[in-house]
């Protein structure tokens, strides 16, 4: 007959047996098995507000490079207008994304109407490109229900065309507007840093289209990689840092007015 | 054009992506679950809580639940831009994401449902099924209930007193754990919007609380106007036959029923409707009170924009008038209806408020965007997201009830 001590050996040894193979089955989103392929890049962008003259041309290279649909109104990139004046009013417009860009002094207000702002009650004014963060912690892959859209190794966010349900919850959940649905592919669609681009060594369509160096790429995981050493070295500010996804697009001369 | 383009206005400062892209099927979403989730509760008051006066109500609430359960999810299966993958919830879910619990909730409550709607049944069934069986020479249409029945009593014919006992303590079982997955499944549709930090007027960890208890106030109103309507219907039936059938009691027993019934029911009613104001009114309160960054522009949705819709269709129309319907004393069955059909109303205001309202403000707080809602359909989008496909969702559970009814018969003593 088995001793009660004997039983309770052979049982303990029976559980951790059968543990052991049920340890090895573990559930693994796509994206884990991603973030351990470490990658030595992280890529990261700089934009230079000071160079930037809203010209429009990186907007008009991004909707040629990747396909959406030039006269819908949704674009992976935009340019933003902030014209304060002397008595403390903040106006701010993107007509168009600033596609074509600003070519009226008039500030878009929507719908039609226009405001007029006399070159002598301003105090000062400037540009703010925009275009996805590729947030260290996108809320927007946080909530997709079926995993349509990850993180890749190298920080870009990116989303499949194939997978993607098109519920609109990321739309929703990334706090810079910077989702949208494509209207030919009824799907998320967003800005990947041209990632089509970037791993073949070019640089983004729209990097490379402004005339002014304001957009800049680069991969902060390299010391020597001259956007890099300004993000690093300089005074860098993100936009909107308070929702905790860590904003991987970086700006130089930002002003608090910038939401 | 772009998705929601067609139904946006923007105004000031907005971004060119920004639309309202949750319409109004997002808003029947909370509403449809809401509703389901609100009658199992009240069929739950009576089957755990022993609340006697519920027992004619109850049961009706439970098959209701059942009918409103497809519906739930119809409006979120509409509003996808790739509806033939709704599926992948299910079958991919990325559990990071709210909705992706939604298949494993969903499957769960529905488990729940037709189990105990099989329990409260089952001696009918059996019964329905011996008796069908025993009979000679029978229609088409007997050897067809013959069979439904048959399947429905899943092999077991046991309706000893013994085995009726234990239906009614599996009853008891399934309705108490039902409550809170009933809660759980629409509070957690309340923590969809709840968690969204990207959306100022949202996030509040009252989301979901706020949600369960106007869904619990939508489902008894709804199971009200529906029991009241049939009620009615049998009683004009009833004074039609002027007899004594064994399905139709007499006009006042009807009557008399009824009004009981409504008299009760509408307590509850009340209470959760007064607990549901005060959770709203608490985070309506304590964000003009802690006044945040964001605060400037909800300030100006709340008390500017839609002022209309928040004050006067929802808290004034929606809650306080059906409010006073209610307690004023010697409640008619004519003035419960107007009351209940006022307090559905204000939780679809609520649902919209919430939705539609959340998305009427930019991301930069400085701009605005209003949703004309497409009334007449020009295609499949604007039929989706527009009047007709709001409508469809909302009849779909009375079409589903009626067939329901019939192999489940919900009014009459089994
Ligand atoms: S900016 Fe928006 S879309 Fe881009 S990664 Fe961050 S949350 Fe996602
Ligand atoms: S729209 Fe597509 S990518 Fe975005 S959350 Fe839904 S399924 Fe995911």
């Amino acid at each position: 007959m088995m001793k009660r001590r004997d039983f309770l050996r052979y049982s303990a040894k029976g559980v951790a047996g059968l543990a052991l193979p049920i340890s090895a089955i573990e559930i693994v989103s796509p994206g884990e098995i991603f973030a351990d392929r470490e990658s030595g890049t992280r890529w990261v962008f700089l934009v230079d507000t000071y160079k930037c003259t809203g010209c429009g041309l990186c907007v008009k290279a991004c909707k040629l490079e990747n396909e959406v649909p030039y006269e819908a109104n949704v674009t992976r990139t935009w340019v933003e207008r902030y014209v304060m004046t002397k008595e403390g009013k903040v106006w701010a417009d993107t007509p168009k994304g600033a596609r074509d860009g600003f070519t009226t002094n008039k500030i878009d207000l929507g719908e039609g109407r226009f405001q007029d702002v006399k070159n002598e009650e301003i105090q000062k004014a400037f540009f703010v490109p925009k275009l996805c963060n590729q947030c260290e912690y996108p809320p927007c892959v946080q909530v997709c229900p079926v995993g349509a859209t990850y993180q890749a190794a190298d920080g870009v966010v990116l989303v499949d065309r194939q997978w993607c349900i098109g519920c609109g919850y990321c739309i929703m959940a990334c706090p810079y507007g910077v989702r949208f649905f494509h209207p030919v592919y009824k799907v998320a669609e967003k800005c990947n840093f041209c990632y089509h681009r970037i791993n073949k060594g070019l640089k983004p369509a729209c990097v490379q289209a402004c005339p002014f160096g304001a957009r800049m790429i680069g991969n902060i995981k390299d010391p020597n990689d001259p956007v890099s050493k300004v993000i690093r070295t300089g005074r860098v500010g993100v936009i909107k840092d308070e929702y905790g996804t860590m904003p991987q697009v970086y700006y130089l001369g930002l002003s608090r007015e910038v939401v | 054009m772009a998705h929601g383009e067609i139904w946006t206005l923007k105004e000031f400062f907005v971004t060119p992506n920004e639309y309202i892209y949750w319409s109004i099927q997002i808003v029947m979403y909370p509403f449809m679950t809401g509703v389901v989730a609100g009658a199992f509760v009240l069929s739950s008051l009576y089957h755990v809580f022993g609340i006697r006066q519920l027992k004619e109500i109850a049961r009706f609430a439970l098959v209701f639940s059942l009918a409103l359960l497809p519906v739930a999810m119809m409006p979120l299966q509409m509003h996808l831009q790739q509806p033939m993958r709704g599926i992948e919830i299910f079958i991919t879910p990325h559990f990071t994401s709210a909705i992706a619990a939604f298949g494993i909730v969903f499957t769960v409550y529905f488990a729940i449902v037709a189990s105990e709607i099989w329990f409260v049944y089952r001696k009918f069934i059996v019964e329905t099924a011996l008796a069908l069986r025993e009979k000679a020479n029978r229609t088409m249409a007997e050897k067809l209930w013959h069979l439904t029945y048959s399947v429905l009593t899943l092999g077991s014919y046991d309706i000893s007193e013994k085995a009726i006992h234990q239906d009614e303590r599996a009853v008891k079982i399934l309705a108490t754990v039902g409550i809170p997955v009933a809660c759980f499944l629409h509070g957690y549709a309340g923590f969809i919007f709840g968690s969204v930090k990207a959306n100022a007027l949202w996030m509040t960890p009252l989301m979901p609380v706020i949600f369960i208890m106007s869904a619990i106030v939508s489902g008894i109103a709804l199971s009200m106007l529906t029991y009241i309507v049939v009620m009615e219907i049998r009683r004009f039936i009833a004074a039609r036959r002027r007899t004594a059938h064994e399905a139709f009691q007499s006009i006042e027993e009807i009557r008399g029923t009824e009004v009981n019934v409504v008299r009760i029911t509408s307590k509850y009613l009340l209470f959760f409707l007064i607990f549901a104001i005060s959770l709203e009114l608490l985070d309506l309160i304590f964000r003009g009170y802690t006044a945040l960054k964001t605060w400037d522009i909800l300030r100006r949705v709340i008390y500017g924009k839609d002022f209309f819709d928040i004050f006067i269709l929802q808290y004034g129309i929606g809650n306080l008038v059906p409010f006073i319907l209610f307690v004023i004393p010697g409640l008619t069955i004519r003035r419960t209806v107007v009351g209940v059909i006022l307090v559905l109303f204000g939780v679809f205001m609520m649902r919209w408020n919430v939705v539609i309202g959340g998305q009427s403000f930019s991301l930069t707080y400085s701009g605005f965007m209003h949703y004309v809602m497409p009334i007449i359909p020009h295609d499949m989008e604007t039929f989706n997201e527009g009047l007709f496909g709001a409508l469809l969702v909302m009849i779909t559970p009375f079409v589903l009830f009626w067939g329901l009814n019939k192999v489940f018969p919900a009014f009459r003593e089994i």
